[in-house]
């Protein structure tokens, strides 16, 4: 997968497996799985060679993965949508509230013009969609210099500065 | 009024520059057109009927002389000479084309002005009381408070690709001139019990095609939780609202769907997590931007003035001004004082360059420097002398802005309708021009006193009819243009969602129907009793017969 992370355009080992059925056969590597499949089929998945990491979506509670937060290197939220805004708050409270430090990962339907606040929101690495330049996506971070509210990047409101 | 700083000055350039880039990408095929809209829409900007059109913000409504004068000169230089003054206290321009709104926007960003968030779904502009800090029954100046919110809503990265647009309004007085319990948020500057001042919170109220009164969840918020509170009710907005259905997606939509005591739990839960966080607002920061709205200098002898109370006496013209448009004002010897946007022949609202700059010139002259702009589409100088009045309004006439018209029935409110708006079903504009030729006699209005008629060309409800005394709908049937009447709406401390008198009306029919519903008021009112509380104590039933003569369940049934 190419992808932009932390800043950096970089080639990584991972492979999201969008749609998968309990009577499939999952193949090795490090995968990105649905939460759900991931929650359903722990024990069939503990002999699985390769990492795995899980994928949730706006319709997922976030909250349900609370406890899982240990188990996983990277989480990935996806867009359907790039309107669909739910998984900003997703982001906000898996790094604000359930304290994960992992690679956060924005998946689905992500464009240049959303990167500057998803990185504020708390993701870290952005699987862009495919037909769009990544290189050009790059420029996002550099949209704004100034932060008037404070978010998951812990910027301080602008006014605590002043 | 606010005055940028360097991070404030930043933020808006670098805004104009990415929005330069993303029309460059657009023009050139590189963003695509479901891509670009909704970062043209954040930046106020649509595809109307005609031509794309422009909507600047004016945070809550607070305008300085020299923007004024820059928003005539973007009138003039941009446009066809003129500009539309809206119901969130913001201004539109028509007629402005796509290549040229990267420069509008720097011309605007010049005087510390922009577009952002003025439409999209996202969180947008502040409105308030055009009276805020002058007016005589004020808790506490909400500007301040409107300014904090502003600052913490733009470019909120939590919060900009909500399920649908997002409105705050905040007052601080006892009487409600913003409208504030039809917005998704409305606060209430409140004094609790042991004299602490605070926020009374209502969610969930809104126009549009299910209108709704916003629910009270919070009865008095302490002022350092501000942000921690409205952040938690974003965010279960943002997670919780409809997506499914754009009719549906408004938060009012999901407070009702799940009630206001389960909504008002559901932000409580989330707001005890984040409460105490860097959210807390300091004090400090308040006191720090109380200052940009301390009272300008008033002249202490301004009440000793005695031509005043003269030119009363002897100009009737001067003395019908004063009575509609000429509001009292907390200093003694002060007077705020409303421009009429409702000259008959001329769309509610609209303002040309020339009376622009005219206007910005008496405003430096007579009013401190600073305009406000309305949510009922008219303009206010909050600081004019006494001794001033009648020179400023001497002044106005020349250019048609002395109409003697605030709260009569020929102060509408009118959203732009079939004439530009792309959504509307029908007409608003000719309308109010009916409703101009008919009722042009002014004694006639002063009669009818304190009335509002309020005008939308489509159920989105643009122009607030459903909080009109008097509310009309532009229906679309089988091509043809109706009217459907609601009574008894309001939009002030009494809001109210106007009743449906019955069928809608033919287009030529409106203001004459309108005639006959006042001819039921006239008649049965009672000394000092406005429409509305005619109406209340009546009822719908005189008015109706009055307009259908019994036939309802026949035309109903058509």
């Amino acid at each position: 997968m190419r992808v932009i992370k932390d800043n950096q355009i970089l080639e990584d080992s991972w492979t999201r497996v969008d749609t998968v059925t309990a009577d499939q056969p999952i193949p090795d590597g490090d995968l990105i799985l649905p939460f759900k499949y991931w929650q359903q089929n722990q024990d069939k998945l503990a002999n699985h060679r390769g990492k795995l990491a899980v994928c949730l979506n706006g319709e997922d509670k976030i909250e349900d993965i609370a406890t899982h937060i240990g188990k996983f290197n990277l989480i990935a939220l996806d867009f359907p949508a790039f309107k669909d805004g739910r998984c900003y708050s997703h982001a906000r409270l898996l790094r604000d509230r359930y304290g994960f430090k992992g690679d956060l990962r924005a998946v689905g339907d992500v464009l240049r013009d959303q990167l500057f606040y998803m990185k504020r929101c708390g993701f870290n690495s952005f699987f862009i969609r495919k037909d769009k330049d990544i290189e050009d996506a790059l420029k996002a971070f550099n949209d704004f210099t100034v932060k008037y509210q404070t978010a998951a990047d812990g910027a301080l409101p602008v006014y605590r500065l002043r | 009024m606010y005055i940028y700083d360097e991070y404030d000055r930043t933020i808006v350039n670098e805004r104009v520059e990415q929005f330069r880039d993303q029309t460059r990408r657009f023009l050139t095929g590189e963003l695509s057109e479901d891509e670009f809209r909704p970062l043209r829409l954040m930046n106020g900007l649509y595809i109307q009927r005609y031509a794309p059109m422009l909507r600047v913000s004016i945070p809550y409504g607070l305008l300085s002389s020299d923007q004024l004068r820059m928003l005539g000169h973007i009138a003039r230089k941009y446009d066809k000479g003129y500009g539309h003054f809206s119901t969130r206290q913001n201004i539109q321009y028509n007629w402005p084309r796509l290549e040229t709104v990267p420069d509008i926007l720097a011309d605007l960003a010049s005087v510390e002005m922009h577009a952002i968030q003025t439409s999209g779904n996202c969180i947008r502009n502040i409105t308030s009381d055009h009276f805020a800090g002058v007016a005589e029954d004020e808790i506490e100046d909400p500007r301040s408070y409107c300014e904090i919110i502003r600052q913490w809503s733009t470019f909120h990265p939590e919060f900009s690709y909500l399920p649908r647009k997002f409105k705050i309004a905040v007052s601080g007085a006892v009487k409600d001139r913003a409208a504030v319990q039809v917005h998704d948020i409305g606060i209430y500057v409140v004094k609790n019990d042991q004299g602490e001042v605070g926020f009374r919170i209502l969610v969930g109220g809104g126009l549009g095609r299910l209108p709704y009164i916003g629910a009270f969840i919070k009865e008095f918020l302490e002022k350092k939780y501000l942000l921690s509170y409205l952040e938690a009710i974003l965010r279960v907005y943002n997670l919780f609202g409809r997506r499914d259905n754009i009719h549906k997606a408004r938060i009012k939509i999901l407070v009702k769907a799940i009630g206001p005591e389960k909504f008002a739990e559901m932000v409580e839960q989330e707001w005890l997590q984040i409460r105490d966080s860097v959210l807390l607002l300091d004090q400090k920061e308040i006191d720090r931007v109380k200052k940009y709205f301390l009272d300008p200098p008033y002249d202490s002898k301004a009440a000793a003035d005695t031509s005043f109370g003269q030119k009363l006496s002897t100009d009737t013209g001067f003395a019908n001004w004063v009575k509609r448009n000429v509001k009292p004002h907390k200093v003694a010897g002060y007077r705020g004082v409303y421009i009429s946007l409702k000259m008959p022949g001329i769309p509610p609202g609209d303002v040309t360059d020339t009376q622009m700059e005219f206007i910005a010139d008496l405003a430096d002259k007579y009013s401190a420097s600073e305009i406000r702009a309305t949510h009922d589409q008219n303009l206010v100088f909050a600081h004019v002398k006494q001794g001033d009045l009648y020179a400023l309004w001497t002044a106005l006439k020349t250019q048609n802005l002395a109409t003697p018209n605030i709260g009569l029935l020929t102060d509408m409110i009118c959203c732009p309708g079939l004439d530009f708006c792309s959504l509307a079903n029908a007409g608003s504009i000719p309308i109010a021009n009916q409703i101009n030729s008919k009722f042009n006699d002014m004694d006639y209005l002063h009669d009818i006193g304190d009335i509002q008629i309020k005008m939308s060309g489509c159920m989105n409800a643009c122009g607030h009819h459903h909080v009109g005394h008097i509310g009309i709908l532009g229906v679309d049937k089988k091509g043809e243009e109706f009217y459907q009447l609601t009574l008894g709406g309001s939009p002030a401390e009494d809001a109210a969602l106007g009743d449906r008198l019955g069928p809608a009306i033919a287009q030529k029919e409106v203001a004459d129907t309108i005639g006959k519903l006042l001819d039921v008021y006239v008649e049965k009112r009672h000394e000092d009793e406005r429409f509305l509380d005619t109406y209340r104590r009546i009822g719908i039933e005189p008015f109706k017969q009055r307009i259908y003569n019994g036939s309802v369940a026949q035309a109903e049934g058509e």
